[in-house]
């Protein structure tokens, strides 16, 4: 038996230089359990309750993206992006579809754009209130999360108005939209944006003065800007820290320099903070919604993707009638068409933080090479440092607010 | 805000560092350059130390492998200075058959696991790195999948055998 692993235990973390009496606990924290929400591993060495050092591992569920993208025409990738942070599936659609269009010089109609602002800042709506209802549940408050995974449902339904599908969206084409939005989902939405804030409210009513959930969460992990910036933090739990870094400010992408939204920052970089960032950024996610709405009634209807034949697939009527749709249908579908040879570098504000597309193309059918900057993987890599010294169940709370979403950690 | 643009910013490392810096290109708005690798780490602590230019966000590392070219594979750097809100692209050529290049852990905890990254897919060695293992793929891997000539999957596969269309 002992010959059939020999490798993989000489790469597992070994303990010895600082526990020389072997009076420390070594702990396998993952990966399946319950409070890691996802694949991975720690392995903790624990001299009681207090975390003396950890390794974590990785790469439970790799399924090397990187690799196929290489091998996939460009509309083909937008469903690998689904699977990277699948709470938040929509904002890697956009961001992928934004990534070619730059590539290929398209500029989209303002009506898209703005209809794209909708869907990401819905999908950030869901992200967060996954993020913090379990944060509520991990801290011994179950009622907050089911208050909020109502609303998420609810979210999911407008989801399946506008793509028919729930988590893994694949929302969208390169150049636009697969089909407009119908009224169902315009009221939806609209719905949405009434009766979310107060159901926010209630759920802020039983955490932010909560005295357990305060002494649970107020100074632990509390990282300052300086470390963050090191680890390349980015999203929430870099604004915790008090730093207002945020793409869609930053580098605003879909006219996003058009909405008036603020940046909620925290002091400490606490658990409290992030928590706090988040609830605020999901009102301002509202705010933004109420605008592109507005702005929405303003454009003229049914645009729902740009004037690009021979990027956008045309209707199936148009494929059997009309020889030009045909050929475009062909060459589309076969992956035929033309790519300057370039490379691009494309951010969005995800749900977790700056969601970056590295795309090199050779002005072949698929990309050269396509690198996901995601920011989980990044900002995961602290976890390990930080919790040492950290109580066990300090250092669980401290992941789930972190939110790591083991698809984009592993891609 | 962006007070500092590409004509500017590439003025200062051509001041600082010369000859050192070539094949700059401006694709899609990003500055990129293209630097030897034994003056990596002096120009990435010079952009993140400056006073003025203040890159002190390392976005990402990553590699590309181009197979047909002498030196084959290239290391990637993105760094960002939040503050003049630009962004530089930092390229490095390494020989394929033996890739080292000096570690930026020294600058930032943040490339830590980015290099690991690097190294589990490209094999790219970065000397100086506390703990280079693989990340994502199993430790008995033996290959670097990234690179071109590592097939998607096994090509003499029958299972996915079309005998009317191929594969």
């Amino acid at each position: 038996m002992s010959e059939l692993r020999p490798k993989r235990m000489t790469n597992q973390p070994i303990f010895e230089d600082n526990d020389p009496q072997d009076e420390l606990v070594t702990l396998n924290l993952g990966p399946t359990h319950p409070a890691t929400h996802g694949v991975f591993q720690n392995v903790l060495q624990i001299d009681g309750e207090r975390i003396v050092s950890g390794v974590s591992t990785i790469g439970y569920i790799h399924r090397a993206f990187e690799k196929i993208a290489e091998h996939r025409p460009y509309y083909q990738i937008t469903p690998l992006t689904d699977r990277l942070n699948y709470c938040s599936s929509p904002i890697n659609n956009m961001g992928w579809h934004m990534t070619v269009e730059k590539l290929l010089g398209i500029e989209v109609p303002k009506r898209v754009q703005y209809m794209r602002v909708i869907v990401m800042e819905l999908a950030r709506i869901a992200d967060h209130i996954i993020c913090n209802g379990i944060l509520g549940v991990d801290t011994g408050a179950f009622s907050g999360f089911l208050y909020v995974m109502q609303e998420r449902e609810f979210i999911y339904e407008i989801y399946e108005e506008i793509c028919g599908a729930r988590l893994t969206t694949n929302i969208g084409r390169i150049g636009g939209f697969e089909r407009d939005f119908n009224e169902v989902a315009f009221a939806k939405i609209r719905q949405f944006v009434k009766r979310y804030p107060p159901v926010l409210s209630e759920f802020e009513d039983l955490f932010n003065r909560n005295r357990i959930f305060i002494d649970r969460t107020s100074g632990v992990a509390a990282v300052d800007p300086e470390t963050a910036l090191s680890y390349s933090w980015s999203g929430p739990l870099l604004r915790a820290t008090g730093i207002d870094y945020d793409v869609r400010v930053n580098e605003p992408y879909s006219s996003y320099e058009e909405f008036d939204f603020d940046i909620p920052v925290g002091e400490n970089g606490d658990v409290y903070d992030r928590y706090m960032v988040r609830n605020e950024e999901m009102r301002q996610s509202i705010r933004i919604i109420e605008q592109a709405l507005n702005k929405i009634e303003q454009e003229p209807k049914g645009i729902f993707h740009a004037d690009v034949p021979e990027i956008y697939l045309p209707p199936k009527e148009e494929v059997y009638n009309n020889m030009e749709a045909l050929i475009y249908h062909f060459k589309i579908v076969m992956g035929e068409i033309d790519t300057p040879k370039s490379e691009v570098y494309h951010a969005v504000e995800g749900a977790n933080g700056e969601l970056g597309f590295y795309l090199i193309s050779d002005g072949g059918r698929a990309p050269y090479r396509l690198h996901f900057r995601r920011p989980s993987f990044i900002n995961y890599q602290m976890y390990a440092p930080m919790s040492r010294g950290m109580l066990l169940s300090d250092a669980i709370i401290n992941m789930s607010s972190l939110n790591v979403i083991a698809g984009e950690l592993d891609a | 805000m962006a007070k500092l643009d590409n004509q500017t910013l590439i003025g200062h490392l051509q001041k600082a560092f010369g000859s050192d810096i070539s094949s700059v290109e401006e694709p899609f708005g990003l500055l990129s350059i293209q630097v030897s690798k034994e003056r990596i780490l002096s120009i990435l602590a010079f952009l993140k130390d400056d006073k003025e230019l203040q890159f002190i966000y390392l976005t990402d590392i990553t590699a590309v492998h181009y197979p047909a070219q002498a030196l084959s594979i290239a290391v990637v750097y993105h760094l960002h200075s939040l503050v003049n809100n630009i962004r530089i692209r930092i390229k490095v050529f390494l020989d394929g058959a033996k890739p080292e290049i000096p570690s930026a852990t020294s600058l930032w905890n943040g490339a830590n696991w980015m290099e690991r990254e690097t190294y589990d897919f490209f094999g790219v060695i970065f000397e100086g790195h506390p703990d280079l293992r693989r990340i994502l793929n199993v430790d008995e891997m033996e290959v670097f999948p990234m690179r071109k000539e590592y097939p998607l999957e096994d090509p003499n596969r029958v299972d996915k055998k079309d005998f009317f269309f191929g594969r």
